[in-house]
């Protein structure tokens, strides 16, 4: 077999795989939660707690949030939540002072380890906060990120 | 769009994953400079995780995620080999799927 057969046969292996990933993609809604479009519009952190039902989560020492002290790019801002909590069912992210403070709502199952790291942007100086449920009660931490120039105004 | 970029590689107990996908993630709050209108919002809702059919991962996001998402992950239980497929869909009905094997550490 010469080398320009085993490329095209290559080559139509990944357009075959491609085809099947597209064909997937045509059908999300079966796999797709729906969207918590209250929490993700709501504008402040007691208003994204009350919907989450969330408010009085205890404080963990149990939960790591790796963040910056300070963005340097405030479009750009990698937050590493981890915990050694039993049994995460959830980790939840809130920037206090974003406009919607609520950025992301992971649902955790089948072996995940109770670890997410994400990239987010932030409007202006905030808390980031991690709420994790675990064992059906949920848990929090925080950590301070100071933004010079905010991501949100482009 | 619609391209996932996923590295999936075993490390001792766990399946550390790392994934980059390809989305304006506009927040419908930035105006166009030259318009002086806003550019419509257009980001990522949903986005799931599964390894060999099983769902490990489900995520909902809101418009603070940045744009070009990227997501890292861990799998325990999973071993070299197992097919790993992560899809999003955003909030105009716009999807994609990626699909990776895991690697042996």
């Amino acid at each position: 077999m010469n080398e320009h057969r085993r490329k095209f046969i290559q080559g139509t292996g990944t357009a075959g795989a491609l085809g099947v990933s597209l064909a997937a993609g045509l059908l999300p809604t079966r796999a797709f939660a729906a969207w918590n479009k209250g929490a993700f519009s709501a504008t402040s952190l007691p208003a994204v707690e009350k919907l989450l039902g969330i408010a009085g989560a205890a404080n963990s020492n149990q939960i790591t949030i790796n963040a910056p002290d300070i963005a340097e790019d405030a479009r750009i801002v990698q937050i590493e939540v981890s915990s050694t909590l039993p049994n995460v069912q959830s980790i939840k992210l809130v920037v206090d002072k974003n406009p919607d403070p609520l950025a992301a709502d992971f649902t955790l199952e089948n072996g995940m380890e109770p670890y997410v790291t994400t990239r987010i942007k932030m409007k202006e100086t905030s808390m980031v906060r991690a709420f994790v449920t675990s064992g059906g009660r949920t848990y929090t931490a925080a950590k301070q990120v100071k933004v010079t120039i905010g991501g949100c105004g482009g | 769009m619609g391209n996932i970029r996923i590295r999936a590689v075993m490390n001792g107990g766990y399946a550390d994953i790392k994934c980059l996908m390809l989305h304006p993630e506009d927040t419908g709050l930035v105006k166009n400079k030259a318009t002086g209108k806003l550019i419509p919002a257009h980001f990522i809702t949903n986005v799931t995780a599964t390894v060999n059919g099983k769902t490990v991962l489900s995520a909902q996001w809101g418009i603070a995620i940045s744009k070009n998402p990227f997501l890292a992950f861990r799998v325990k239980g999973a071993k070299a080999g197992d097919k790993l497929v992560i899809s999003w869909v955003d909030n105009l009905g716009e999807s994609a799927s990626g699909t990776a094997t895991i690697a042996a550490s």
